[in-house]
């Protein structure tokens, strides 16, 4: 065992796969030398050579395209987009190809990439590095969309992710990147993608939660507890395919549900998950399902940005009044 | 590699000339032997034929939206019998020509356009090929990734991917010849510049003076033919092929065309072009000038040219008839290429379809 960070969580991810696999390669912006601007590919290049670890030029649409490319070729790329917010010029790609091409084809060929990228706010960066743009991809039909927590499951995830034979979005909390340490396997293993974490059982409460909110979510729940009100926290480690069974067993037995994330309100993850639990679990509920989210506003830049961001007492605030709800 | 034929000096390479005389002059050319001239003859014959069936099948009401191949058979046909059947070929969507010198049987490109995605269903091992790609240009950055691949596992398989003028326009094709200079990948360019990308014509798209110079800035060679002449089209396509084999990387090959028929069924070319323009391009039809060498050569007589025109016609036929009644796609099928294994939220989602359909209260 060793204890990992989540960034070096996914460079031993990486490192672990790539020894198993020759067929996989990783690239992108400043991947190579350099081991990526957060240094997740460090030591790759060093160890697997410049074939299988390189810098490409400055182009995500083509990073990802060529990427498909290598896919249907039959290797396994995993290619980095330095920061989510330089993926959009990849959306075609993406849309128009990477998640169409096994149905387009009825499976004569596929697409089995990940493509990683950091997301979320916190870090006090530049204009366009602190969006949580997961519920876009969660919309586009074919790709799988993954966002890891801790470290254990940065590696189990990604490794899953490498291996799937299908096409998948790997979001990286970047605030959480070296925010605290796990003991994490030396070995390779697996999480599977589909399914969500009980990270706390409880009775009172169902809070659902993910990747960079999930400090704060912690944190609440505890504070909850400390208050007397048992507070399930679930991680979501999955946008899509998303554990709709975990969701349903445990708003079931709490009657109360709450989804925190950090993207914007309007047709995000929280609306899905709350439109499906209102139906599916209509008759259990105690209170009105309710989600605590980024406002559908452009993100502020960092003078602003804790206006922006979901607090541990905003969590335990909203989380209490919907425990004390009364029809 | 070209020496002769740089595009920045104006020149062009052809070597079969509008009355169907071989220039005799040009030496070490790769040329096509008699038996390939009559193999490329015989694949056009065929692909006209199945073209203006397609073309007359929308006319009756029994093809949706089909975009027309005639005047621009001899790019793609010329160019794949360049390359060896294990290259990978990545289409745009009006290489049908191509796709018959692979061997891809024509019923699955009318299935295609029939609205079938079985009509994608290329066997990778079997074909090489990608499916037709409806968006511009985005099929090019495949093909840079195909040819890594490719060199990664060195293999010495190379990529022959297509693209139009209008497509030269769009950034997928500046970022895939920048990527395949930079890697060096083993890729051919083809570019059929057809005079219009629908209705814009080519001096709209770029103010270069030839789409073949651009390879230049991307640090690689780039190459203007007469699209309409096949020995110049296999022959710059086997010379890129070979340099490309040779580890000497990517080539940009412009084959100057012309699309004798509308973009599509649904559009209407008297509004963008002049019939004159037009006139003056049929006398430079592929099939006229290939017909009149193999003709002079006696590699064929009249009278099977004739034979072979009537057994193209019913073979276009039967492939549409067979087309027509494969079995459509059932609702099942709409979901299960979504994911290798439907994840239980499309299981649902496909049971709650199966009620609605059969009108379960």
């Amino acid at each position: 065992m060793q204890a990992l960070t989540i960034i070096a969580a996914v460079n031993d991810a990486l490192m672990t796969e790539m020894q198993n696999d020759k067929n996989i390669v990783t690239f992108g912006e400043d991947v190579g030398v350099e081991g990526g601007v957060f240094r997740a590919t460090v030591n790759l290049q060093k160890k697997f050579g410049e074939r299988r670890c390189f810098d490409s030029p400055l182009a995500e649409n083509a990073i990802v395209g060529t990427a498909l490319g290598m896919a249907m070729g039959g290797l396994r790329p995993v290619v980095e987009i330095q920061f989510s917010g330089f993926v959009y010029p990849a959306f075609n790609q993406i849309i128009t190809h990477v998640s169409r091409m096994r149905n387009r084809t009825r499976g004569a060929l596929t697409a089995p990439m990940v493509i990683r990228m950091p997301y979320s706010g916190g870090i006090r960066a530049l204009e366009l590095h602190s969006e949580s743009m997961e519920a876009l991809f969660g919309h586009i039909p074919g790709i799988k969309v993954v966002i890891p927590s801790t470290p254990y499951d940065t590696k189990g995830l990604l490794i899953s992710a490498i291996r799937d034979e299908d096409p998948v979005i790997f979001m990286e909390p970047k605030r959480l990147y070296r925010a605290f340490k796990q003991e994490v396997p030396e070995q390779a293993y697996t999480i599977p993608i589909g399914r969500a974490g009980i990270v706390q059982q409880g009775s009172q409460l169902t809070l659902i939660s993910y990747g960079s909110q999930m400090k704060e979510a912690k944190e609440a729940t505890a504070l909850l507890h400390k208050d007397g009100i048992s507070a399930e926290l679930i991680d979501l480690r999955t946008i899509y395919p998303y554990d709709k069974a975990t969701i349903l067993e445990s708003v079931k037995k709490t009657g109360r549900l709450l989804v925190v994330h950090e993207g914007p309100q309007s047709f995000g993850v929280a609306a899905e998950i709350i439109a499906m639990t209102s139906k599916d679990a209509f008759e259990y509920l105690e209170a009105p399902p309710t989600r605590l989210t980024g406002a559908d506003t452009i993100f502020p830049l960092p003078s602003a940005e804790h206006h922006y961001m979901i607090h541990t007492d905003q969590i335990v605030k909203t989380a209490r009044q919907i425990v004390r709800y009364q029809p | 590699m070209f020496e002769n034929f740089d595009p920045r000096d104006g020149k062009r390479l052809q070597l079969l000339d509008e009355n169907g005389n071989l220039n005799s002059e040009v030496k070490d050319l790769p040329l096509l032997t008699d038996i390939q001239v009559l193999q490329a003859y015989k694949t056009m014959i065929i692909t006209r034929e199945a073209d203006e069936w397609a073309v007359s099948l929308n006319r009756q009401g029994r093809m949706p939206t089909y975009p027309p191949v005639k005047g621009q058979e001899a790019n793609s046909i010329g160019s794949l019998m360049a390359v060896n059947n294990d290259d990978w070929f990545v289409q745009a969507f009006r290489e049908l020509g191509g796709l018959l010198v692979r061997g891809v049987p024509l019923s699955m490109h009318y299935l295609y356009f029939l609205g079938n995605e079985m009509g994608s269903h290329y066997e990778p091992k079997k074909y090489h090929v990608l499916p037709i790609s409806v968006p511009i240009s985005s099929q090019l950055p495949h093909a840079v990734g195909l040819a890594y691949a490719e060199l990664y596992k060195k293999t010495n398989k190379i990529t022959l991917v297509f693209n139009g003028d209008g497509g030269t326009s769009v950034g997928d094709f500046h970022e895939s010849l920048n990527f395949a200079g930079v890697w060096k990948a083993p890729v051919i360019f083809y570019v059929q510049n057809n005079q219009y990308a629908i209705s814009v014509p080519r001096h709209h798209q770029t103010a270069s003076t030839t789409i073949a110079e651009k390879a230049f800035g991307y640090g690689f060679t780039g190459v203007q033919v007469d699209g309409n002449d096949i020995f110049a089209v296999h022959a710059a396509s086997r010379i890129a092929a070979d340099h490309a084999r040779k580890g000497g990387g990517p080539t940009l090959i412009e084959g100057f065309t012309y699309r004798l028929g509308a973009h599509t069924t649904a559009d209407d070319p008297t509004r963008y072009r002049e019939d004159e323009e037009v006139k003056e391009w049929k006398k430079k039809d592929p099939i006229i000038r290939l017909e009149k060498y193999v003709l002079n050569k006696k590699l064929i007589t009249e009278k099977q040219i004739e034979k072979l025109k009537k057994e193209a016609k019913k073979q276009a036929h039967a492939a549409f008839e067979e087309a027509d009644s494969f079995q459509k796609e059932s609702l099942e099928n709409t979901f299960r290429y979504t994911f290798k294994n439907m994840p239980p939220i499309l299981e649902e989602q496909l049971r709650q379809r199966r009620e609605l359909e059969r009108g379960v209260n």
